[in-house]
């Protein structure tokens, strides 16, 4: 018999009989409907408080906002996309304030010493936020990949406010990701950090070292 | 600094899980007792670990949380065989290769056998606990595989050549001077107090890790069957490098970490990081449901699930002992057992420290050599006030230890050495009890001749009398004292 006969075996013929399964309320979850304001508020706070940075900026003013964060960490280049909206307007806004533009549109095998050693920030896209715990969704794609969000020291998202959830519960319902998931999905929460040296907070540990949110409001 | 103050001295039994007596716990608990250094650096977490957990509950309605969270385990168990089933089918769709093993060793053999496969010689990992419960390091390392972990603290344990302390911070039992010296001796960095130069200095030597790995290893929290997903829990990103550099992933599970539903994991999230650490969630909160598709620049081409029994299915079949499989791997039980605070995490000298390890390890290891575990206890119950999915981790204490001394047949015996506690003399003195107290006459005539020669009690009563006083017989049995009073 193969492992899995002899695992489900065991569990089919359970020795205590079949187990009945109670049922499950999940109104403790629920959340007042707040306003897209509050949630800003919430979310605003809730990342700050692990470290993360939050700007509320406009549809219009977000590069100016973008090439003052990038001048004022002293960043020589930003990785961007090659496919998705965001990279091409960075692209096509020919500004001469913004550092050295990095496309990501290689293979990762092909550059990934470059990736991880001379790139110091990139910017990506999110599918929304999370107001009540402060986190970021992001499904990485072919247009952005999955190591833009954790190998360069500087993350920057751009959040539009209007695309806030309650909690992470009501943004799973809302977006129905029950119908089907990517290869890969990520709720990021603040910049990578460990407290395993005695418990001493510490950031950047393997992933960015600075989280900076761009909420278009 | 001086540096003879900072040498590591490890309590005995520290060293590599698989060689430690586990039924020498007194003589490691003593030591721990002790040992000043551990008591203060586990106090201090546990200390700051509690009230974090209380700052991030509030204002839920915690109670009906944790039902929730029980109610969802619960489901999950009921269905279990059918939920594997679909897990593996959908995976399987979405392009994740599935394996099921019996036992640790066969697991560890799946896993070696696809980095052969591979052509793989280095291995990099996420935390995992099953992985430590396979002992996967030492059987690869053994089979000229380099493993090497990845999470900070587990890679300090690594470097010490220990075993986690903590399931949810391996090197809680290190404080900062301790782990500078380790890493100094070890990586050559600087010695130094600075925590940030230390997680620096790690950070550096790992990233050239990640990019030389061929396959990297992780643990899944959750695996969910209706859309065939992997889910990790972190905070430091070494999971998601884990799982996304390196050419091939493999993540290892236990078998009752699989939900039905993505929902169930919104709830049960929400209760494991606030349990665990008091954060409302971890920085990374990773879904996995396939390989790299053909266009897509990163992300490994391969990815593999071992679905690990290990003691689990006969764990299932029993009603009460199922309970145990609940488990979310949280650690708050740990934080707030007084034993755990006061002992370590070594002292056990098994997988799973703590009152969590208390009611599984017996399940792996047998209560034979187990034997000190459900009684390492004083049942004071925070654990099963704590637990996030209601685990009656205090009953189940009281179920092992019945098991441990139980020599009737009439109960049936689930637990891998049941009876091994069982002595004739306490299972004689215990049948004449119950003779004497089913017979009015023979126990008015007992407790009178022990309440008449009460003089002669001896004063010291072994292991009971090392901390405390004897308790002192009366002069007169409480029938005579209430005659007298009655008349």
């Amino acid at each position: 018999m193969s492992a899995k006969e002899t695992i489900l075996n065991r569990l089919r013929h359970r020795a205590g009989g079949q187990l009945t399964a109670p049922a499950v309320d999940f109104s403790v979850l629920q959340r007042p409907d707040w306003t897209t304001a509050e949630k800003l508020d919430l979310f605003e706070k809730a990342i700050e408080s692990v470290h993360g940075e939050v700007h509320r900026v406009t549809a219009d003013g977000w590069i100016d906002r973008l090439a003052e964060i990038l001048q004022s960490r002293g960043a020589r280049n930003l990785l961007i996309s090659g496919q998705h909206d965001l990279g091409t307007r960075l692209r096509e806004a020919g500004r001469d304030d913004l550092p050295d533009l990095l496309v990501y549109d290689e293979p990762v095998s092909s550059w990934q010493p470059t990736l991880f050693n001379e790139v110091d920030a990139a910017i990506t896209s999110t599918r929304g936020g999370i107001a009540e715990t402060g986190s970021l969704i992001l499904w990485p794609t072919v247009a952005e990949p999955r190591l833009m969000s954790l190998v360069p020291p500087i993350h920057i998202a751009v959040l539009q406010a209007s695309e806030l959830y309650a909690t992470f519960h009501q943004a799973t319902l809302a977006q129905n990701w029950a119908a089907g998931m990517p290869t890969n999905a990520l709720l990021i929460s603040g910049p990578s950090k460990t407290a395993d040296i005695e418990q001493t907070l510490a950031y950047g540990v393997h992933g960015p070292k600075e989280l900076i949110v761009l909420v278009i409001e | 600094m001086s540096s003879s103050e900072t040498v590591s001295q490890p309590a005995a039994g520290v060293h590599a899980g698989h060689q430690v007596d586990v039924r020498d716990f007194h003589n490691r608990a003593r030591a721990a007792i002790h040992n000043p250094k551990i008591r203060q650096n586990f106090r201090k977490a546990m200390d700051g670990l509690m009230a974090k957990r209380t700052a991030a509950f509030e204002g839920w309605d915690l109670e009906a949380l944790r039902d929730l969270g029980a109610n969802i385990r619960l489901r999950a168990l009921a269905n279990l065989p059918d939920l594997l089933e679909q897990l593996e089918q959908k995976l399987t769709a979405n392009g994740i290769r599935v394996h099921w093993a019996v036992d640790g060793d066969e697991a560890c053999q799946i896993v070696r056998d696809i980095c052969v496969a591979r052509g793989a010689k280095r291995v990099i990992k996420g935390k995992s606990m099953v992985s430590e419960e396979m002992e996967l390091n030492h059987y690869l390392e053994a089979r000229g595989i380099e493993a090497l972990e990845s999470d900070l603290g587990e890679y300090i344990v690594q470097l010490a050549d220990e075993t986690p302390s903590h399931i949810i911070m391996p090197a809680i039992h290190k404080n900062t001077a301790e782990i500078s010296e380790l890493m100094h001796e070890k990586t050559g960095t600087d010695l130094s107090n600075d925590v940030e130069y230390l997680t620096a200095s790690a950070r550096q030597q790992l990233r050239e890790k990640f990019m030389n790995a061929d396959v990297g290893v992780s643990g899944v929290n959750f695996a969910v069957a209706e859309t065939g997903t992997l889910c990790l829990v972190e905070n430091e990103g070494n999971g998601r490098m884990t799982t996304t550099v390196p050419p091939c992933h493999i993540a290892v599970t236990g078998i009752e970490k699989v939900v039905p539903r993505l929902e169930d994991v919104t709830a049960l999230l929400a209760l494991l990081t606030r349990s665990a650490t008091g954060q409302h969630i971890t920085t990374y909160f990773n879904m996995i449901s396939g390989p790299r598709k053909e266009d897509e620049l990163d992300g490994p081409e391969e990815v593999h699930l071992v679905l690990v029994d290990n003691g689990r299915s006969s764990i299932y079949q029993d009603d009460q002992l199922l309970d145990t499989l609940r488990c979310i791997r949280c650690g708050a039980c740990m934080n707030h057992c007084p034993v755990y605070t006061r002992v370590g995490g070594h002292t056990y000298g098994t997988t799973y420290p703590g009152p969590i390890g208390k009611i599984l390890m017996p399940h792996l290891i047998g209560l034979d050599e187990g034997r000190h575990l459900p009684t390492a206890s004083s049942l004071c119950g925070a654990c099963g006030e704590v637990c996030p999915v209601r685990i009656p981790i205090p009953d189940l204490l009281v179920r092992l230890r019945q098991e441990s001394v139980d020599g009737d047949k009439l109960h049936p015996a689930r637990v891998p050495g049941h009876g091994a506690k069982r002595g004739r003399a306490e299972a004689m003195i215990w049948k004449g009890w119950s003779w004497m107290h089913s017979r009015p006459g023979a126990y008015r005539f007992g407790t009178g001749l022990a309440a008449r020669f009460h003089k002669l009690q001896p004063g010291q009563l072994g292991a009971w009398t090392r901390f405390r006083t004897a308790p002192k017989l009366a002069p007169k049995t409480l029938h005579e004292q209430l005659k007298e009073r009655n008349r």
